[in-house]
């Protein structure tokens, strides 16, 4: 269940709270985020949309534990993030985000394996069940049959499935999509977001994913709108236009 | 090592790239060895010279004789232990690419004098007793194939010329592997014999050991200002300061090395900084990527270090491996020219050194700068 109207006392999974982003560019104060409330609880999968430059991506980032807020906290399955040292925050990631990029991302010179294995060269698991967890995740992504082939001798489909692979294989908390079907043709787009509904559906994971385009947002079970640094449910803002329209 | 795999493959990412990044080191390391094997040869006599050894030569010029009958008013003097004398003979083996340097020793002293220089008592004993008799060094005994009973034949153009016939009845060895086993001695009574009689009883240099090496310079005063006024005024120095002064003959040789050597070392450090650079540069995004699913910036800085490292271990090995290969063959090539001419083991290892110091230099600002890059910023660029 999705909530953004403000502070709960919810169980949720990830708890947002009076988050505030503001960069400041040639002297000048931007303020990305303002008051942001967000409650996700396990299991969900919410897409955000909005314009260029709405925030989503810095939302995101932030979630991620990739940037810092300018004010409020952001608590993940109990642990708050926002105060975190830079080498906590490391280990953290590490742990708990499994990242899901546009343009992949994958390191040219690795082979399918070797990049999915790479959160796992982390942690102290044998060779033996490294190999057990990246031929999971890849078997699950379905290029168990590519483990071998370098980036370059995937198609675009392909390099996101290892990518996704490479997001699952430690079996984070949550998963943060950052337009994963935005270099994608539409047929690839269709098995990737088939993809990400099974991992939601069928092995559970939480999902937040960032996308432009409403056929894909459509696709998760709750779309929320960022506008002008403030989030509004999909349905809210339908309401809202609506009745503009009605005035 | 878990992360060997991802090391090699980012060193392998562009071959071309680090096959000139190695061979640029290889190079450096290859001159570093080369000029510092040619810089030690130099330097060699210098090094091995005894501390309590005095050389007595004519003051104008080497190559002036000095009278025999100095020999005992300098042993007169106090704190001269023991003397011995030699001459150049400069005579050619069979071919003039053949060189070795031949000496005429006094028999007598020559062992207290030189006792590092040895000889088996039965074959010095044989050459005592053998006017013609010859000892040579183990280098040239080997370069030559002799063996003790040889007639060695020498031509000279010097002390009236013609074919001197020699008995090998001795090789020496020296005591420590830097010492010249390049020399051949012969006796001073058969050179004496045969030179003509306008420089009979003269000689080339005086050696002596003085009693304690720190009354090496007040003897040396004394010995010259005996001799001070004579028709063959004398200067007397210890050993290492004679070889030295040998070697600035040549100019100054040290600081020739010491300056094409930094200039290398300097080319290397940018040459290599600018790869590991670029190298890091391309891969911004791979990094962040990195950093993102949970890499420390420690490990990145690993990374690049580990990266550098490699580079300039296989290079300084390879370049080391080089100088190996060559020193001996230029040693050969020169005949004995430069004796000593040794690619010792320290310079080795100082070549190595040099070789991580330079990878570990170049590597660590690029290193720094992926360590303190922000994934953030990192990820929009891509």
């Amino acid at each position: 269940m999705i909530r953004v109207d403000g502070p709960s006392n919810s169980n949720s999974l990830i708890q947002v709270r009076g988050l505030n982003k503001t960069y400041t560019r040639g002297g000048e104060q931007i303020q990305v985020l303002q008051g942001l409330h967000l409650d996700v609880d396990k299991g969900d999968f919410v897409a955000f949309m909005g314009p260029s430059g709405s925030g989503k991506t810095t939302l995101l980032n932030l979630l991620g534990g990739l940037d810092v807020p300018s004010a409020g906290s952001i608590t993940v399955d109990g642990d708050e993030i926002t105060h975190m040292s830079g080498s906590k925050l490391t280990q953290w990631r590490a742990r708990h985000v499994g990242f899901i990029f546009q343009m992949y991302n994958l390191i040219p010179v690795l082979t399918a394996y070797q990049n999915v294995e790479l959160p796992l060269l982390l942690t102290k698991l044998s060779t033996a069940e490294r190999r057990k967890h990246v031929e999971t995740a890849l078997g699950v992504v379905g290029l168990a049959d590519r483990m071998h082939h370098y980036p370059r001798q995937l198609s675009g489909g392909q390099e996101q499935r290892v990518t996704i692979a490479r997001a699952i294989v430690s079996d984070p908390t949550f998963l943060l999509c950052d337009e994963p079907t935005g270099d994608l043709d539409r047929r690839s787009a269709g098995e990737i977001m088939q993809l990400i509904e099974e991992l939601v559906s069928k092995y559970g994971k939480t999902v937040l994913m960032v996308t432009h385009d409403p056929l894909i947002a459509a696709r998760a079970h709750t779309t929320l709108h960022l506008d002008k640094g403030v989030l509004v449910e999909a349905h809210k803002l339908e309401q809202g236009a609506l009745a503009g329209g009605a005035a | 090592m878990r992360f060997r795999g991802l090391i090699f493959a980012n060193l392998f990412r562009k071959k071309v790239r680090l096959i000139l990044t190695i061979g640029s080191f290889a190079v450096a390391l290859f001159l570093f060895a080369f000029l510092a094997v040619v810089r030690d040869a130099f330097n060699r006599g210098a090094d091995v010279a005894g501390a309590d050894r005095l050389v007595v030569i004519d003051r104008v010029s080497i190559i002036n004789l000095i009278p025999l009958k100095y020999r005992d008013q300098i042993l007169q003097i106090p704190g001269v232990k023991c003397i011995t004398h030699n001459n150049w003979f400069g005579g050619v083996y069979q071919d003039e690419k053949n060189f070795f340097p031949q000496f005429v020793i006094d028999p007598e002293n020559q062992r207290q004098v030189f006792p590092e220089l040895i000889v088996p008592d039965d074959q010095w004993n044989t050459f005592l007793k053998d006017r013609t008799g010859a000892i040579a060094g183990a280098k040239t005994a080997e370069r030559f194939h002799w063996k003790i009973g040889d007639r060695i034949p020498i031509k000279t153009t010097l002390y009236g010329g013609g074919s001197w016939e020699f008995t090998l009845d001795g090789i020496y060895h020296g005591k420590d592997p830097k010492d010249d086993e390049t020399q051949f001695w012969f006796q001073w009574d058969y050179f004496e014999e045969r030179i003509p009689q306008v420089i009979k009883g003269q000689i080339g240099w005086y050696v002596l050991r003085v009693n304690n090496p720190d009354d090496a310079v007040g003897v040396a005063k004394a010995i010259d200002e005996k001799f001070a006024n004579s028709p063959n005024e004398t200067k007397t120095e210890t050993e290492s300061a004679f070889a030295a002064g040998w070697v600035k003959q040549f100019g100054n040789i040290q600081f020739l090395i010491m300056t094409i050597g930094s200039v290398v070392f300097f080319t290397l450090l940018l040459v290599t900084g600018n790869t590991m650079a670029i190298s890091v540069r391309e891969r911004t995004s791979e990094l962040a990527v990195l950093k993102a699913i949970g890499y420390s910036g420690r490990a990145i800085l690993f990374f690049v270090l580990a990266e550098s490292l490699v580079i300039a271990l296989i290079g300084g090995l390879l370049g080391l491996g080089l100088a190996l290969l060559a020193v001996p063959a230029l040693a050969k090539a020169l005949n004995g020219m430069l004796p000593g001419l040794v690619l010792a083991p320290s310079i080795l290892l100082m070549g190595l050194v040099a070789a991580l110091a330079v990878g570990i230099i170049s590597g660590f600002l690029p290193g720094i700068n992926a360590m303190r890059m922000r994934v953030v910023n990192a990820l929009r660029r891509v």
